[in-house]
């Protein structure tokens, strides 16, 4: 196994640089070749950007949100596991006991009293939402992210439920994470046949 | 000692072991949730079934035909234990799919995750699916089971050791189970909280996250948490702790099981307790009064003209420092017996033994006072009866001591040492005849009486050594802003004589410094305070606290030989 293994892998060698290459002579008039010829052929290859925006690919890690639950309430249960699991430590919650009195909030425990991450910080690795458990926390395709200080990169809870409420408007969802059934923690699972049990567990599963 | 063999292991147990404590001695890990080493058995979770069996005199092996459950059965000489058999990790899968049967899986929110027997024990034992098709049954958190500790009843597993623990430990028995079957839930009974003085520790004996602190409650991960075995500073009785910390601040204590202090537990004073060490009115930074300041004011200001004039300074330190010893030798030598230096009960050994050779090594004649020992009321002993009455002599499982300092015999064998005898400063109070002082603190709460402002009263020279203002560091000349039990490393002798070691957790907030090295520099000893090395010398210069020669006491501290002979006696 590990021999056919080693068999697959093929070694590319550096190719020689001959005579004509060194001189870089050829290189250099090919270049000027395709120059001439974008010049030439009267296609516009220039993006127009800002005015035109790029099709952004909806895998595209860009900014963060966070997302809300069917009632609007903040999704994420603040049980830490994105700061736990961000390599760039920009993530900061402070958790504290849902308002128990409030019937908007009845059903939930613990909710995050401020969820704050340092957008400069971050290296946009999605470990994040890999990570959460509750899928509240996910990568939109918002790739523009500018502003004039450092303070105002430092997305809060509200502006990261803006951001959820602008990429739902716009229909920018990400595709990564899967709306499936979300665990008991944020809202009532429905619970039913979870499926059979993985293969190669016995007769009981 | 009898021979057992566990999963063919041979390990010499004790008499009186059951077969997880056998097993632990072999190094195997019997799983468990109801059974707790000083809680009486019931054997009602199930997790610890093993096979057991027993050597014939002709050396056959002859296991049993069923499972047994390893808490509740006894080892004789030649018990076989199997705990890697397919028949065993068939029954501990079952017992855990049965378990999270109702469970809500709500380890995202639960404060318990990370040191979760549950989860540690599915990760390892159990299963990765369930087959429970029914929806789970759901029931009412309830916060009001005590004014400290929150129940969320569905992640409970009905292991029952807070109930026992409050019947046998505490003897207040408010915790209950209600309802039979899938329908059992602990409860208290109406308007009867669970806040005895030991509630705090049925959260710690939660195997689950059913019981959680509510002083603790989403504070923090558990997972980031660093552990500091440290000794907690709330009486004389000393329990062994661990202080849980991140980033510099503390969240929480945690008793340490040490039989030679206080067994497994500790008080909810003591467990919450702690909260001082971050009060914002803490000395943070060394204070010089404005006569001795005036130099060094003068010097800041054209060296750091750009800088707040309120800003702290690290190099107050050294200043503060020099001038407090040439001070100290300077009314010393002027009048040996008129310098009093008191010492805090709440002072390591260490700390007490590097001042006190320090003011004799200038002169003999200087006087060592101890401090002001704090009490209150009565030693509280447990488990109480019915009527809240204490225990006979003979039952006590834990004590609250009366006095609430961690040190006096220690820093006592440090006076007697160097002084002669153990002078209080109550006792020289009314006639102190003094005109310098160097006061150390350290309490945790307010400790400068009335008598003892006036005994002091305005000397020429007055040196505070506390973590908290207080009259005289208002007035003192130097005051040096010390550390807390967490931020100290040392020894602490309790009420026993047992002499266990601290480990500092955290560092002093701002610019203040750990007693011990503001004390080393003081003395102007080279070299960084290091509590193990200085161990070795106070053990071989004090003799009544020569256990502290080896210089590491181990986890479970080490009994002063005075102590150790009446201990002895006391056994025979």
């Amino acid at each position: 196994m590990s021999n056919k293994k080693t068999k697959t892998v093929k070694w590319g060698e550096e190719p020689k640089l001959g005579m004509l290459d060194a001189l870089y002579l050829p290189a250099i008039v090919s270049g000027l070749a395709t120059a001439v010829r974008h010049a030439v052929s009267g296609k516009p290859t220039t993006r127009q950007y800002p005015e035109v925006e790029p099709e952004i690919p909806p895998n595209y890690r860009g900014v963060h949100r966070l997302n809300r639950d069917e009632q609007g309430r903040v999704k994420c249960v603040a049980c830490y596991m994105c700061q736990t699991a961000c390599p760039a430590n920009c993530i900061e919650i402070i958790a504290a006991p849902a308002p128990k009195d409030d019937p908007h909030w009845k059903d939930r425990d613990k909710y995050p009293a401020t969820f704050t991450i340092d957008e400069l910080r971050c290296i946009y690795c999605g470990m994040c939402e890999e990570a959460c458990p509750v899928d509240a926390i996910e990568l939109t395709s918002v790739y523009d992210l500018t502003g004039l200080t450092r303070k105002e990169m430092v997305f809060d809870k509200e502006k990261l439920l803006s951001v959820f409420d602008e990429t739902v408007k716009t229909g920018k969802d990400p595709v990564r994470t899967n709306r499936g059934t979300l665990g008991p923690a944020s809202e009532e699972a429905p619970t039913g046949r979870q499926g059979p049990p993985p293969p190669g567990r016995g007769k009981h599963g | 000692m009898v021979k057992v063999k566990v999963n063919d292991i041979e390990v010499d147990a004790g008499p009186k072991d059951n077969c997880i404590l056998a097993a632990r001695k072999a190094g195997v890990e019997i799983p468990h949730y109801c059974w707790h080493e000083s809680l009486s058995v019931v054997a009602s979770c199930r997790m610890c079934l093993v096979e057991v069996g027993e050597t014939k005199p002709d050396g056959t092996v002859a296991m049993g035909p069923k499972l047994v459950p390893g808490c509740q059965t006894p080892i004789k000489e030649g018990t076989v234990i199997r705990t890697d058999s397919p028949k065993v990790k068939a029954a501990q899968q079952m017992t855990l799919e049965l378990l999270l049967l109702n469970h809500p899986l709500d380890c995202s929110i639960c404060d318990q995750a990370g040191e979760c027997y549950l989860q540690d024990y599915t990760y390892k034992y159990g299963k990765a699916h369930s087959r429970l098709d029914e929806p789970k049954l759901q029931r009412m958190d309830k916060y009001h089971i005590g004014d400290q500790i929150a129940l969320f009843t569905d992640r409970c597993v009905m292991c029952t050791r807070c109930v026992r623990f409050t019947r046998e430990i505490s003897g207040t028995a408010e915790l209950q189970v209600v309802a039979r079957g899938s329908h059992e839930e602990i409860d208290v009974f109406p308007e009867e909280p669970c806040n005895n003085k030991l509630a705090g520790n049925v959260v710690d004996l939660c195997p689950v996250g059913a019981l959680c602190s509510k002083d603790f409650l989403y504070k923090k991960r558990v997972w980031w948490l660093k552990q500091a075995e440290s000794v907690c500073t709330g009486c004389s009785t000393g329990c062994s702790i661990s202080i849980d910390q991140n980033e510099n601040k503390v969240y929480r204590l945690r008793p340490r099981p040490n039989p030679e202090a206080q067994g497994h537990f500790m008080c909810d004073e003591g467990r919450f307790g702690f909260k001082y060490i971050h009060d914002e009115r803490r000395l943070s930074f060394p204070k010089l009064s404005a006569a001795l300041a005036s130099g060094i004011e003068s010097q800041r200001k054209t060296t750091s003209a750009n800088f707040a004039p309120d800003l702290n300074f690290a190099d107050l330190w050294p200043t503060a420092l020099t001038k407090a010893r040439q001070k100290i030798q300077d009314a010393i030598k002027a009048d040996p017996s008129g310098f009093i230096a008191v010492f805090s009960p709440f002072m390591t050994v260490e700390e007490a033994y590097l001042l006190a050779k320090f003011i004799k090594g200038i002169h003999e004649k200087a006087r060592l006072v101890l401090g002001p020992i704090p009490s209150l009321g009565a030693d509280d002993k447990y488990p109480k009866g019915p009527k809240g009455e204490s225990p006979a002599d003979g039952k006590v499982k834990f004590t609250i001591r009366a006095e609430k300092c961690p040190n006096r015999l220690g820093v006592e064998a440090v006076l007697k040492h160097f002084e002669g005898s153990v002078v209080r400063i109550e006792s020289i109070a009314q006639r102190p005849n003094a005109h310098a002082w160097y006061i150390v603190g350290g309490y945790a709460s307010g400790w400068v009486t009335e008598a003892i402002d006036k005994a002091v009263g305005t000397p020429s020279l007055l040196i505070v050594q506390d973590i908290f203002p207080s009259p005289l560091s208002e007035r003192a000349d130097i005051v040096l802003a010390a550390g807390s039990f967490a931020e100290r490393d040392g020894t602490y002798v309790n009420h026993a004589g047992l002499a266990q070691s601290a480990n500092a957790a955290i560092r002093a907030p701002g610019e203040a410094r750990a007693d011990g090295r503001i004390l080393m520099e003081l003395a102007g000893r080279t070299g960084l305070f290091n509590a193990m090395a200085l161990r070795k010398e106070i053990g071989s210069a004090v003799p009544e606290l020569s256990v502290l020669a080896s210089g590491d006491l181990g986890d479970q501290g080490v009994r002063l030989v005075r102590f150790a002979k009446q201990a002895a006696a006391a056994a025979t």
